[in-house]
C-alpha cells in the first residue's frame, strides 16, 4: 500500500476529517439549525397562515416603519461616512487617531445604553423633555427617537469601511485633478467617487442590515405602541411574548430573507473587489 | 516656483499649519467640521448625558444604584457568560478559520458566507430561534433533556446566545493572519525535525496569538453589551439569569432614571476599558508582525 508522503504544511487525513467534522457540527448547531428553524416554524401550519401573519395591519405597519427608518438612517450615515473618510483619509491633522476612535465608539456601546442616552436627552425627565412637551414635539416613543437610536448603532459602518480604502488609494489622483483646475466637488464626483463606489456599497449594505434589524436600542426608545412605533424586530418580540409563534416566526422569516440577501450581495461585492472584505469585523 | 496647490495662500497661515500639514486636496475644513459636528450631536453629547445624569447622585447613592446586589449579580453574569462564550468561539474559531484557509472542500463558499450570518441576522430573530431550539421541547432541547442538561432559561442559554453572536469575530480576525503565514516557516520547522503537532503548537499557534486575542476580546466585548439575542433564551430571573443590559431596561421601565444611568455608566466604563485593551493588543500585534 503506497502512501503519498504528506507535504510539510499538510495535515494527516484523520486530522482534516476531525477538524471539518467539528466545524460542521459547530456551524450546524449554532448557525444552520437556527436559520432553518425560523422558516420551519413560520411555515409549520402551511403557507397561508404565514402570508396572513405578514399581511395583517400591525405587521404591515411594522414593515413600513422599518423601511422608513432605514430610508432615513442609511443615507444619513452614508453621507456622514463619506464626509468623515474624506477628512480623515485625505488630510493630515492632529487628533486624527482620536477622531477615528470616537467614530468607532458606538460599536463598543451596548445597544441598550445607546437607547437610554436618547431617553435621557429627549425623554419626559430628560434635558429637553419639558420644552418638547410645551411645543408638542415627540422624539422619544416616536419616529425621531427610533431614527436617532438607529443612526447611533449604525454610525461607524460606512466610515470604517471607507477610511482604510481611501487611505490606501492616497491623494495623488485628487491632487492631479485639483492642479488641473477641477473644483473640489468635481474632483470628488469624477475622481474619488468611482474609486470608492464598491466600498461605499459594502458599507451601506452592512449599515442597512443592522438598521433594519436593530432591536436593543430601538426597544428602549420606541415605547412599542402596536401599529405605531413597533419596528419589525420589535413586532417579532411582541408576537413571541403573546405566544403567537407562527406570527413571530413569519415576521422573523422576512428578516431572515433580508439577512440572506445581505450575505449574498456581500459575497458578490467581495468577488468584485476583494480588498473590501474582512473589514466588517474591525 | 512650481506649486501643486493652486489654493495655497500667498501668506503663510501659521495657525492652520500647526493643526495640520497642508494637503492639496480641498474640502478639509468643510468635511472635518461636518464630521465633528454630527459626531458631537449624535454620539458625544448624548453619551455625556448619561454621565451627567448619574453625577446628580451622591457617590453613596451612585454606589447603591450601580453596585446593588442585583446589579453586581448581573455584571458577573454578563462577564462570566461572555467569557465562556468567547472561549468556545476561541476554540471553534481557530478550527473554522483553519478549515477555511487550509482545506478545500465542497461547500466552502457556503460555509464562508454563513460565518457572517450573526452580523446580518437581527438579534431578536436569533433570540427567538435559539430559545425555541434549545427549550425542553425544541429540536435540540429534547435531545438534551434526557441527558439532564437544561440549555434554555438559565445561564447556559445565555452562553449559547452569546456564542452565536460572537462567532464571526475570532474567525474573521484569524483568517487574514493565517493566510499571510508563510508556508516556509512550517516547512523549515518540519525540515528541522519537528513533527506536525510540534510545528502547530510551537510555530503556528504562537504566530496566531495576537490576532486570536483580538478576536477573543471583540467577541467578549460584544457579548457583555448584547441584549436582543439573550433575553428570549435567558429566562431573566433576578440574581440567576438577568444580564446587565436587561437590568437597565427594567430600571428604565420603573422610571428609575438615575439607577438606569448608574448601571449604564458602569457598562460604558467596561466598554471603554475593552476598547483600550483591544487597541493595546492590536498595537502589540503590529509590533510582533
Amino acid at each position: 500500500m503506497a502512501k503519498r508522503a504528506l507535504h510539510a504544511t499538510e495535515d494527516a487525513p484523520w486530522v482534516r476529517w476531525t477538524v471539518l467534522g467539528l466545524v460542521c457540527l459547530f456551524i450546524g448547531l449554532m448557525l444552520v439549525l437556527p436559520l432553518t428553524s425560523v422558516f420551519v416554524e413560520a411555515w409549520r401550519k402551511g403557507f397561508d397562515p404565514f402570508l396572513e401573519a405578514i399581511s395583517e395591519p400591525d405587521a404591515l405597519s411594522a414593515i413600513k416603519l422599518t423601511l422608513i427608518t432605514a430610508a432615513i438612517t442609511v443615507p444619513f450615515n452614508a453621507v456622514f461616512g463619506v464626509c468623515a473618510a474624506w477628512a480623515v483619509a485625505k488630510h493630515n491633522f492632529r487628533g486624527k487617531a482620536l477622531l477615528i476612535t470616537l467614530i468607532d465608539l458606538p460599536f463598543s456601546v451596548s445597544p441598550v445604553v445607546a437607547g437610554l442616552i436618547y431617553v435621557l436627552v429627549f425623554g419626559l425627565q430628560g434635558w429637553f423633555g419639558p420644552w418638547l412637551i410645551d411645543h408638542d414635539i415627540h422624539i422619544v416613543y416616536a419616529l425621531p427617537g427610533i431614527v436617532l437610536a438607529t443612526i447611533f448603532v449604525t454610525f461607524p459602518f460606512v466610515a470604517r469601511e471607507l477610511i482604510p480604502l481611501m487611505q490606501a488609494q492616497g491623494t495623488d489622483e485628487e491632487e492631479a485633478a485639483v492642479s488641473m483646475g477641477a473644483s473640489g466637488l468635481k474632483t470628488f464626483w469624477r475622481v474619488t467617487a468611482p474609486n470608492i463606489r464598491w466600498g461605499l456599497l459594502y458599507g451601506v449594505l452592512l449599515c442597512n442590515a443592522r438598521a433594519m434589524g436593530e432591536f436593543g436600542a430601538v426597544s428602549v426608545v420606541s415605547g412599542k405602541i402596536r401599529g405605531e412605533t413597533d419596528t419589525m424586530p420589535l413586532h417579532v418580540e411582541i408576537l413571541y411574548n403573546e405566544y403567537n409563534f407562527v406570527g413571530a416566526f413569519s415576521v422573523a422569516a422576512l428578516l431572515c430573507l433580508l439577512a440572506l440577501a445581505t450575505l449574498v450581495l456581500k459575497g458578490l461585492l467581495e468577488v468584485i473587489q476583494p480588498e473590501v472584505s474582512g473589514r466588517a469585523v474591525r | 516656483m512650481v506649486t501643486l496647490a493652486p489654493e495655497a495662500p500667498l501668506l503663510p497661515a501659521p495657525r492652520r499649519s500647526v493643526l495640520r500639514r497642508r494637503s492639496a486636496v480641498p474640502g478639509f475644513g468643510l468635511t472635518l467640521g461636518l464630521t465633528v459636528t454630527i459626531l458631537s450631536l449624535v454620539v458625544l453629547i448624548p453619551l455625556a448625558a448619561v454621565v451627567i445624569q448619574s453625577a446628580k447622585l451622591s457617590p453613596a447613592e451612585f454606589a447603591r444604584a450601580a453596585f446593588s446586589e442585583r446589579a453586581v449579580h448581573a455584571y458577573l453574569l454578563s462577564f462570566g457568560t461572555s467569557f465562556i462564550a468567547a472561549v468556545i468561539n476561541g476554540v471553534f474559531g481557530v478550527l473554522t478559520a483553519w478549515a477555511l484557509v487550509r482545506y478545500n472542500f465542497i461547500g466552502k463558499t457556503l460555509l464562508n458566507g454563513l460565518v457572517d450570518l450573526p452580523f446580518a441576522l437581527p438579534t431578536a430573530v436569533a433570540g427567538i430561534s435559539l430559545a425555541t431550539l434549545y427549550s425542553p421541547n425544541g429540536w435540540v432541547g429534547q435531545l438534551l433533556t434526557p441527558l439532564g442538561i437544561k440549555a434554555a432559561y438559565n445561564p447556559t442559554g445565555i452562553v449559547i446566545a452569546l456564542t452565536f453572536i460572537g462567532l464571526p469575530f475570532v474567525v474573521r480576525t484569524l483568517e487574514p493572519v493565517l493566510r499571510d503565514l508563510a508556508a516556509d516557516v512550517e516547512e523549515a520547522s518540519a525540515s528541522l525535525g519537528a513533527n506536525r503537532l510540534q510545528t502547530i503548537v510551537r510555530v503556528v499557534l504562537p504566530a496566531l496569538g495576537p490576532a486570536w486575542l483580538t478576536g477573543f476580546a471583540l467577541a467578549f466585548a460584544r457579548g457583555v453589551g448584547e441584549y436582543g439575542s439573550v433575553i428570549f433564551i435567558a429566562g431573566n430571573r433576578p440574581f440567576v439569569s438577568e444580564i446587565a443590559p436587561l437590568l437597565i431596561t427594567i430600571q428604565l421601565q420603573q422610571f428609575e432614571l438615575p439607577a438606569a444611568s448608574s448601571i449604564a455608566v458602569v457598562m460604558l466604563g467596561v466598554s471603554f476599558v475593552m476598547l483600550l485593551v483591544i487597541n493595546a493588543i492590536q498595537a502589540w500585534s503590529r509590533r510582533m508582525g
